[in-house]
């Protein structure tokens, strides 16, 4: 066997850290379809939380950006 | 991922602290862009608005509602700053757009300086305001008085940890999509090589137009998103009570 171990792990967990994506699309998603099923039912008052609606997503995909953040640390930084 | 090395504009030196490198160069682009677009637009001043005009005149409505809607009217002050950040920020993303362009906000050293000064005016304006009122931030009196512990220890977390998603979210988000847009460019010339290209190569194409279409809305929200994360943060700064 060539390689080093730890850069395996390394790089497994990187893969691994993908799954992360999958939580921020779960969560983006739920505050989207929330917003539009709230804004079909009152659309006079959709326009007024669209800025609600960007901290929301914004917050949900913060997390799915960390562990982009831990993939990159792992491929370069361990 | 050719395009997000930093190399120096003339020459093939070091890269130092004052080498003048391709990062200047679009950062400055930037600059002259905004300059460009505000001293054109408000040179005619007609009360019918030229193209021009109208583009500046509706940045700045839309970015200054956004400050009074969020930060509240004593938030108006920082109008120029956050103004200055929401345009700076829209212009790097979208001259990134370009082929051959390099973009700044994709790299986490430009972003990171933006968030931190983010974080020290609020925390500065914070205390400056407040005095050691602004602590209260930290302690939520709505909850009950057993809970208040626990939630004091995350929301000092959570406000430490405001620079660092602050800045990764922007980064993250221009770097992900410019190295999609490559990972599928690399699977475009396959026909020149493969028969099986003749299946792959248009499907990437078109991916890689799709992407395009999709990078064009993240550069706006992106930029949008870090503005309204600003007008948020003074808000907890001017009026920390929960």
């Amino acid at each position: 066997m060539t390689g080093d171990i730890v850069q395996m792990g390394a790089y497994i967990g990187a893969g691994l850290a993908c799954m992360g994506m999958g939580g921020a699309a779960v969560g983006v998603g739920n505050v989207a379809g929330n917003f539009l099923s709230g804004a079909l039912r009152n659309p006079s008052a959709a326009p007024g939380q669209t800025a609600t609606l960007f901290i929301g997503i914004a917050f949900a995909e913060a997390l799915g950006i960390f562990s982009f953040l831990v993939a990159l640390l792992l491929m370069f930084a361990v | 991922m050719d395009q997000f090395i930093v190399r120096p504009l003339f020459g093939d030196g070091d890269v130092g602290v004052f080498t003048i490198t391709n990062a200047t160069l679009w950062m400055a682009l930037s600059v002259l862009g905004i300059a460009l677009l505000f001293i054109v637009g408000t040179r005619g001043r007609a009360i019918v608005p030229t193209r021009v005009q109208s583009v500046a005149e509706l940045a700045y409505g839309f970015i200054h509602k956004m400050v009074e809607d969020v930060a509240g009217k004593d938030g108006l002050k920082f109008f120029p700053y956050i103004f200055t950040l929401f345009l700076f920020i829209v212009f790097s993303n979208f001259l990134g757009l370009l082929p051959k362009a390099f973009t700044p906000t994709s790299h986490i050293a430009v972003t990171a300086v933006l968030a931190v000064l983010v974080f020290l005016t609020v925390t500065i304006v914070g205390f400056v305001k407040n005095g050691a009122g602004f602590l209260s931030l930290f302690w939520v009196s709505s909850a009950p008085l057993a809970l208040r512990p626990v939630l004091a220890l995350i929301e000092v977390i959570s406000y430490f940890v405001r620079p660092v998603s602050h800045s990764i979210r922007l980064a993250g988000n221009m770097m992900a999509g410019h190295a999609v847009i490559k990972v599928f460019a690399a699977f475009a010339p396959l026909v020149l090589i493969s028969t099986i290209g003749i299946a792959v190569t248009p499907l990437s194409i078109l991916a890689i137009t799709a992407m395009y279409g999709l990078e064009i809305l993240v550069a706006f929200i992106q930029a949008y998103v870090f503005t309204i994360l600003t007008c948020v943060y003074l808000k907890d700064a001017l009026h920390p009570h929960h």
